[in-house]
């Protein structure tokens, strides 16, 4: 397995992560060397084995369609980064 | 004797100290110790805790953890107070909302001290990947206390707090409690709400305690397990008493040893301490079987692709829009993301997103993640067929003590050293670390696994090694 | 050349849950920005998605509507991308596993009947809101409408053109609404089409490389964005050039359809199973309690009119076209029993009329079932004519009262005192000796006059039928 940088930079892109040049490198020397520990996984056979999302076995709880009915717009902008009018707000957005 | 819940509660009760007393000392001891244990230290609200916990008292309507100095691990939400996952990302976040294990402590009437030190979103196994810097291990300032929960594990074996809570993902409860000489208690995926808790791997992530002994993570346990209907994952079965059962004798119980667990990775004279304490079982009436957990040399790869690939998905809500970090001044839609990831995140965190996102996009789907998915399922059935014939599985929880610290300089190596936790996240099982000895005057720990939902066992388990053994009372000298 | 066109449509139907589908928000459409969106639907670290029961039992009413098959376990999936009406940076969704399967629709296009296969329908949670236009610099977000719990449903491309497409969707939009899962109002966003348009030589077998449209909110802006973009095709290919495979949005304003920008294009989804939730079972107990929750669909119902009621099919088919035109319709014959077609009438002739010159819809009318059966009531009685009960309805519609009330205040009752309507007959015949002496000698049209001013001087109240009667007996009388 083997990641260059222009591999690295377009996962970083994906992730909405900037490196540097400095981190570009680095973290392609350090991707390369997590990715070994992985190979040995590919010499697994697992054909006929279901794969396992979750390590308990119980199925997904339904809740009953109540609403709890409490606005608290208030306190949840208070720490955020940037509202007007109880709008959040980002750069104009071009669609 | 060690400050535990059990004996503090009595002296509480018993109106030798006040709570605020008790935690006024407390408070003092955090303020003058250079462990860098604590992110957040919150003085008036545990003071005012200590007041409402001392009326308590005085009226009569109070219980085991009323007036208890404890540490929270900054990844559990507490509503009002600071609560950052050791991150710039969350160095401005205020939580609206308490996570359900905070509540359950706060409607215990025990009183925090602080928030504690830890690897930025729980990603590490040394505590030096923080944006608050690394935490010392108490025994040798010179080491590290283990991660993920090492500002946690510090604080305990440091006499900075009686007990602490802690999150396991791949070990970090166990390994920094092995590391740091204390007890910690993994529980089984399910038992304890996950509501709250800042997710790392959310089919990983497990909260915990830290403590002195045995006993206190008991009474502990009973207070945090239990089912929340805002967590999907929290299994809804009836409650137990941790507690009742941990007198019970353990003559006659098989413990297995995985050959796995003893590889060449191991030090020798870890290696040593764990076979004594297995010795020690034996002369208590327990038996001995060699097994062997088969698949375990694909924990890594295993564990490591499946928690990157969920933590590269829960920490995309960290964007700069309704929380958290946001980079000054951005141009643009794009630019408002890249920075305000970029500059929020710390190296260690990016690079598992990295590989997260790697794994997961069009084309390595089935070779990475669907694989380890796979490869997880062999795990557990590994487990699943060693329980049919022991009752616990014992071995070490790190290859070597405490190392140094800037020592381990690369994500890979440092991955090598979680070898022998990483499976237990993968199966979902209880496990604890239990304080067995001393290397070179740094602690070591022997690990507890257990079947699903077998937690009063091992506490029982431990229990009575803590019976029998003493290393559990050892403290450090008080820095 | 012959060109044959492909369409598939997919529609977001928002199911009309109280809560939304992984929270206990409200999911109420106008209300005040970010009112409606608690800490689950913000996506602070550390919170976690619990299911909505209703939202899946709206599902599986839907897969039953529609004889689909019910996937026993359904997975819900993570669909990763940043946007800022994505709180958590990902949607959650259903890809491999959803939660219905194939099912099929019949359709009616002019007179030919066709079915259309329905690929598969399953749940997600809606995403917030940007407006645009708000502020100078900044577009704002509000995020009540996330994790409102939507239906996604897809059909096979066996759609053929665009007047077939709208039908389609038309079917789908008024089977939601009957089946009470979303109130399908296209305005506030509750349900929304997409059309996957390709075209391909006829007699091929390779399909065409398709574009999707997105942006078009009204059945007529489907049929002309489908047929410009099948134009728009035409020409690339006749052209000698390609189709880009695209998304693009129609504009109404000018009539086609623009190339969108490449937002959606550059992402790779990297779905993934969501640890948060678990397999969702559908037990039996949980499909019976979604069939127990279904009414009479449509196609039934017009079965049981036709062959029950004795309706014609042309009537039954308008009767059963909206739910709650069918149960006004019940609820006014339960009186009416002998006379069904008096009843049709009425609702098709007067009541749909003056609703459709309202704009308004039928739960909306001044004149209720019972209101209306009164009126029924007092013509089959024979208390007024079938043409004052059309003037009683028109102060009905406007509030003046009651049908009796109107009736009593205008003095509207029919006059079929026999004295009362034979003094007003001789009172005519002697005012107009001339016309009763034609009558006399035997001309018979003249009837028609002296009924008519019998009905002019009782404003209309007599009863016509008692006119003539009397009419009838004086001129035999007068002949003796």
């Amino acid at each position: 397995m083997s990641l260059n940088k222009d591999k690295v930079s377009e996962i970083a892109s994906l992730a909405m992560l900037s490196l540097t040049d400095e981190q570009l490198k680095s973290n392609t020397k350090e991707l390369n060397k997590i990715f070994d520990l992985f190979t040995e996984l590919s010499q697994l056979n697992v054909d006929d084995v279901s794969p396992m999302t979750h390590p308990i076995n119980i199925n997904q709880r339904l809740l009953e369609d109540k609403v709890v009915d409490k606005d608290k717009s208030k306190e949840f902008q208070a720490i955020a980064p940037k509202t007007k009018d109880r709008y959040y707000l980002v750069p104009k957005v071009i669609e | 004797m060690q400050n535990t819940i059990k004996s503090l509660a009595n002296g509480l009760k018993n109106k030798e100290f006040s709570s605020v007393e008790l935690t006024t000392d407390y408070l003092n001891f955090i303020n003058k110790s250079d462990l860098n244990a604590f992110i957040t230290i919150t003085d008036e609200l545990a003071i005012s805790q200590a007041k409402a916990a001392d009326q308590n008292i005085a009226n009569n309507s109070f219980n085991i953890l009323t007036g208890m100095p404890y540490a929270h691990k900054d990844i559990f939400c507490t509503k009002g107070v600071k609560t950052s996952a050791g991150s710039k990302m969350l160095d401005n976040f205020i939580s609206p909302y308490n996570a359900t294990v905070s509540d359950k402590l706060d409607n215990s009437g025990a009183v925090m001290l602080g928030k504690t030190n830890l690897d930025e979103f729980a990603m590490g196994s040394s505590n030096e990947n923080s944006y608050y810097g690394a935490v010392k291990n108490p025994w040798n300032l010179n080491k590290t206390p283990g991660g993920s929960s090492g500002g946690s594990a510090a604080a305990v074996a440091g006499e900075l707090s009686v007990f602490a809570t802690g999150t396991d993902t791949g070990g970090s409860i166990r390994q920094p409690s092995s590391l740091c000489g204390i007890t910690g208690i993994k529980p089984t995926y399910g038992l304890v709400s996950r509501y709250g808790m800042i997710a790392y791997a959310s089919s990983f992530d497990q909260a915990g305690v830290m403590t002195k002994t045995a006993e206190d993570s008991a009474i502990l346990l009973n207070l945090i397990a239990g089912f929340d209907e805002k967590d999907s994952t929290s299994v809804n079965r009836n409650n137990e008493d941790y507690l009742k059962t941990i007198n019970d004798s353990i003559q006659g119980l098989t413990i297995g040893l995985p050959k796995e667990f003893f590889s060449d990775g191991l030090d020798d004279k870890v290696a040593n301490k764990i076979m004594l304490a297995v010795k020690e079982f034996e002369s208590m009436g327990l038996k001995v079987k060699d097994i062997s957990l088969p698949h375990s040399n694909y924990a890594i790869p295993s564990y490591y692709i499946i928690a990157s690939c969920e933590c590269s998905s829960n920490l995309l809500r960290l964007d700069g829009v309704r929380y958290g970090h946001r980079c000054q001044d951005p141009k643009d839609l794009q630019d408002l993301y890249l920075r305000s990831r970029s500059e929020g995140f710390g190296d260690e965190v990016k690079r598992r997103i990295m590989v997260g996102t790697y794994a997961l996009s069009a084309g390595y789907y089935d070779a990475y993640y669907l694989k380890a998915q796979k490869a997880r399922r062999l795990i557990s059935d590994d487990f699943q067929k060693a329980f049919q014939s022991v009752d616990v599985i014992m071995g070490p929880v790190s290859p070597t003590t405490a190392f140094d610290l800037a020592s381990i300089h690369d994500s890979a190596s440092m991955y090598l050293s979680d070898i022998y936790t990483l499976s237990v996240n993968l199966a979902g099982l209880p496990a604890m670390s239990v304080p067995a000895g001393f290397s070179q005057n740094l602690p070591v720990g022997l690990q507890l696994i257990g079947n699903h939902w077998s937690e009063a066992k091992l506490l029982n388990i431990a229990h009575k090694f803590q019976e029998q053994t003493n290393f559990h009372n050892q403290t450090p000298a008080k820095i | 050349m012959k060109w044959e066109t492909i369409i598939g449509l997919e529609i977001h139907a928002q199911l009309n849950t109280k809560a939304k589908i992984f929270s206990s928000a409200a999911t109420k459409f106008g209300e005040k920005p970010n009112s409606q969106a608690c800490e689950v639907d913000i996506g602070f670290p550390g919170v976690l998605p619990v299911l909505n029961k209703q939202a899946v039992i709206k599902a599986l009413k839907f897969g039953l509507a529609i004889e689909a098959k019910i996937n026993k376990f359904n997975i819900f999936d993570r669909k990763n991308y940043f946007y800022p009406d994505l709180p958590k940076g990902y949607q959650i969704s259903q890809l491999n596993f959803p939660i219905v399967s194939a099912g099929k629709i019949k359709i009616k296009v002019d007179d030919t009947t066709k079915i259309i296969g329905i690929t598969r329908a399953h749940l997600e949670e809606d995403a917030g809101k940007l407006v645009h236009d708000m502020f100078n610099d900044y577009t704002a977000v509000d995020l009540n409408r996330a994790g409102t719990p939507l239906l996604e449903i897809v059909s096979e491309p066996d759609i053929r053109n665009a007047k077939e497409a709208v039908e389609y969707a038309k079917k789908i939009h008024s089977l939601v609404q009957y089946i009470n899962i979303c109130d399908g109002n296209m305005a506030e966003g509750s349900f929304r089409c997409d059309a996957n348009v390709s075209i391909r030589i006829k007699g091929t077998n390779k399909f065409g490389t398709r574009t999707e449209i997105k942006n078009i909110n009204s059945f007529k802006f489907l049929e002309k964005a489908i047929d410009f973009e099948v134009e728009r095709q035409k020409c690339i290919l006749e052209d000698g050039k390609k189709v880009v495979q695209e998304t693009r949005l129609y504009d109404q304003v000018k009539n086609q359809t623009n190339s969108m920008r490449l937002k959606e294009e550059a992402n790779d989804y990297r779905y993934f199973p969501d640890p948060d939730l678990l397999p969702v079972e559908i037990s039996d107990s949980l499909l019976e309690q979604a069939k127990a929750d279904l009414p009479e669909l449509p196609e039934q119902k017009k079965i049981r009119f036709i062959k029950e009621i004795g309706l014609s099919e042309y009537d039954a088919e308008i009767l059963t076209s909206q739910k709650s035109l069918a149960d006004y319709f019940e609820a006014l014959i339960t009186n009416h029993k002998e006379n069904p077609k008096l009843c049709v009438n009425w609702i098709i002739g007067e009541l749909l009329y003056y609703l459709n010159k309202e704009q308004i819809e039928i739960n909306q009318s001044p004149i209720s079932a019972q209101d209306l059966s009164i009126l029924i009531a007092r013509i089959v009685d024979q208390t007024i004519s079938g043409k004052i009960a059309k003037d009683v309805f028109k102060e009905m519609w406007l509030n003046k009262g009651s049908a009796d009330e109107i009736i009593a205040i205008k003095g509207l009752k029919q006059i079929t005192n026999e004295n009362e309507i034979n003094n007003i007959v001789d009172e005519i015949i002697a005012n107009n000796p001339s016309q009763f002496d034609q009558l006399k000698s035997g001309n018979e049209k003249i009837i028609g006059f002296f009924v008519g001013q019998v009905m002019k001087a009782t404003k209309g109240k007599a009863n016509p039928k008692k006119v003539n009667q009397i009419l009838r007996e004086k001129l035999d009388l007068s002949k003796q």
